[in-house]
């Protein structure tokens, strides 16, 4: 098996078949060990267990994050090097970026509330991943705005790549502007401040959430594929009846 | 089904199926919000005050938005035609439009404003003031655009003279609601007041809107 | 215009009337050919559009199992003439009666209009988009699949209407006329877009109709395949009726 049968929609599907069983049952065990570390990890002195929502909230902002960079590498995929399942990855990953980008402000807003006292403010992390929540919202809308899939596939590619602005608009957002949200704590010059009984077990849930992704995209894309055939078939059959 | 039925139900259907569904409206309904702190800026005392007023002017730009397709796209396609040859009179067909209209733009609005008011700051009796408001003033902002959408029906780019057009008209229910909404919590005047005027106002666009559309199509059709 | 707006008040008021269950007037019964003889009777029509007189003094009668054929160059009115006489265009002057029909009811509403647009909505599926006109002229739904099928589109029922060609967009709208149950038929060029399979079935369901004692009013370039019809020539000077004792 090599690169190129990733490119035939019929290969792909076979091997979507055989992986996603196998490749669920790895996600559902990284999500046990990492729940499981995240339990026997440390309350914080100020916070209380109410710190362990960080576990859900940070890998959720990693993953819709990484969500749209997946649907960048396919938007180059689709303009650039015209691959033929790089519209279909987009396609598939933007629900799913979106839906890890909403539980990220979902989760935010809850442990906002007993740190901060306001569900929601405007400084400008949150506004940037809010941003990216809408231009995930406005992708998803142009894909099922226009009938054809491949006209879509183009106009939602450049909007991907615009788009893709607001990713280091949001890394960068504590460091650029005096922000309420707290300042970058794992991913910095100069390594991580956060204790390791913390950082394992947040390592841990970030594999697991990836895992959750890589399954989800996989049965989204195989999901695609068919719908496209169902199309496919509706048109041969109102061509075929005279 | 009755005639009156098949419409309400044949519109609802399409506007589900196209364009994003009734979720289109929901989602310019939080962008505008979106936008508004980056306006006034994010101070959430100012955002508390104003916040109810934001989200009604939302919600209006957000029902203009259907609307402009409204009766467009039935004169297109012939349609039109056909439902003034049917024995339904046309001023109940236009209030079934309308209804379908509500249903998947204006209701869900009313729905989404309690958790869009949170990026405002409203707090919770606020909230509910508001969301009444939303309830009994969105069918208003539906009815009154039906004689926009109508007049809008022959023009190419009717999307500005429809907004031209209808946001004047609605300007009174936007006073009561707004109204209405900062009543219930900053007082003098009691919420029952502007509220009983805005609902007078939306009974009254329930029977004007369709009337008046009506007209205007059987001029258009000529 | 003082006429039309009489009709629509009364429309209104009796279609009201009936809702609250009073009055004789049931708006869903779909209306059957008459068994008295239908006679539909033009004097004098008139038609001004766009600042021109598009025809003037046009007077015609068809009678029930006869088709008239409006013939004429482009933008002689044909079209118009149609529209004219299913209420969707006002007469400045002249006359539009049909006796034998329903007192109650205007032409329009006694008449199927098949127009050069098919009124098909692409977002719903072929059966979809037939069962909202039979609900909405309030034909019973059991004749729906069977229109489907006379029309051949019965195996496609399920397929949303985006993917028809035209001339199954055509034939859908055909399957209109016959699972709604109305006498007089007004046709604007109708056999354009259809193949000519599907043209011999169109002329057998007009036959059927005029054996039923319907009427006929199609406007066409050329011959439709009736064998008896009325020719009504527009032109732009004198419109002039032409009865024609044969003419293919």
């Amino acid at each position: 098996m090599n690169l190129s049968d990733l490119a035939n929609p019929s290969r792909f599907l076979q091997l979507a078949n055989n992986t996603i069983p196998w490749l669920s049952g790895v996600t559902v065990l990284a999500f046990a060990f990492g729940i499981d570390q995240a339990m026997i990890a440390p309350d914080d002195y100020q916070q209380g267990a109410t710190v362990k929502i960080m576990f859900l909230h940070v890998p959720s902002a990693w993953l819709g994050m990484l969500g749209w960079g997946v649907m960048t590498v396919a938007a180059l995929g689709t303009l650039v090097w015209r691959h033929p399942l790089a519209d279909v990855t987009a396609k598939a990953a933007a629900p799913i970026g979106a839906a890890f980008t909403l539980l990220c402000l979902v989760t935010g807003s809850l442990w906002g509330r007993p740190e901060w006292g306001t569900y929601w403010v405007w400084d400008a992390r949150l506004t940037s991943e809010l941003v990216l929540l809408l231009l995930y919202l406005g992708v998803i809308a142009l894909w099922r705005t226009v009938d054809d899939p491949s006209r879509a596939a183009r106009a939602a590619a450049i909007l991907t790549l615009v788009g893709a602005i607001d990713l280091p608009i949001i890394k960068f957002s504590v460091d650029w502007w005096n922000t309420l949200h707290q300042g970058a704590s794992v991913f910095r010059l100069g390594g991580s401040t956060i204790y390791p009984t913390i950082l394992i077990p947040l390592f841990v849930m970030a594999g697991a959430f990836t895992l959750l992704f890589a399954t989800l995209l996989l049965a989204a894309m195989r999901n695609e594929i068919l719908r496209r055939r169902v199309r496919t078939l509706h048109l041969l059959q109102a061509g075929a009846a005279s | 089904m009755s005639a009156l039925a098949a419409i309400l139900v044949r519109d609802m259907r399409i506007a589900v199926r196209v364009g994003g569904g009734a979720l289109m409206g929901v989602l310019f309904f939080l962008v505008v919000v979106t936008l508004t702190p980056f306006a006034v800026g994010p101070d959430l005392a100012l955002l508390k005050r104003i916040g109810p007023a934001i989200l009604w002017l939302a919600a209006l730009l957000a029902s203009l938005l259907a609307l402009d397709r409204l009766f467009a796209n039935d004169h297109d396609d012939g349609s039109l035609d056909l439902i003034l040859m049917g024995r339904a009179p046309l001023e109940l067909v236009v209030a079934m439009k309308g209804l379908a209209h509500w249903l998947t733009t204006g209701l869900p609005l009313v729905i989404a404003a309690p958790l869009i008011g949170l990026f405002l700051n409203i707090d919770a009796a606020a909230e509910g003031a508001l969301v009444l408001t939303l309830l009994v003033g969105t069918p208003a902002l539906t009815f009154i655009g039906l004689i926009g959408a109508a007049i809008a029906v022959t023009l190419r780019r009717g999307g500005l003279l429809l907004a031209v057009i209808v946001l004047p008209l609605t300007v009174p229910v936007l006073i009561f609601g707004v109204a209405a909404a900062n009543a219930a919590v900053v007082g003098p005047v009691p919420f029952g007041t502007p509220f009983t005027i805005l609902c007078a106002l939306t009974l009254a666009s329930l029977v004007v809107g369709p009337f008046a559309a009506a007209a205007v199509l059987r001029q258009e059709i000529e | 215009m003082q006429r039309l707006a009489g009709k629509a008040r009364f429309k209104l008021v009796s279609w009201f009337v009936s809702w609250l269950g009073f009055g004789p007037l049931r708006p869903g019964a779909g209306i059957c050919l008459k068994v008295s003889p239908m006679r539909l009777t033009a004097v004098e029509l008139h038609c001004h559009r766009g600042g021109r007189d598009v025809f003037t003094g046009v007077s015609f009668a068809v009678g029930a199992g006869e088709a008239l054929t409006v013939t004429g160059r482009n933008g002689a009115g044909k079209s118009s003439l149609l529209r004219t006489i299913a209420g969707l265009l006002r007469s400045a002057q002249g006359r539009l009666t049909l006796d034998g029909g329903d007192p109650e009811l205007s032409i329009g509403e006694q008449a199927h209009y098949l127009g050069h647009q098919d009124a098909i909505k692409p977002s719903l599926t072929v059966v979809e988009n037939l069962q909202f006109w039979a609900d909405f002229f309030g034909a019973p739904s059991s004749d729906i699949r069977e229109a489907l099928a006379e029309v051949g589109l019965d195996m496609l029922a399920a397929l949303p209407a985006a993917y028809l060609s035209a001339g199954q967009r055509r034939r859908l709208s055909i399957a209109r006329l016959i699972a709604v149950k109305r006498p007089l038929w007004l046709l604007d060029e109708p056999t354009s877009g259809l193949d000519v399979a599907a043209q011999s079935r169109l002329t057998d369901l007009m036959r059927g109709h005029l054996a039923g004692g319907g009427l006929i009013a199609a406007a066409t370039h050329g011959p439709i395949g009736l064998d008896t019809t009325l020719e009504l020539r527009l032109d732009q000077t004198a419109p002039s009726r032409v009865p024609a004792g044969a003419s293919a």
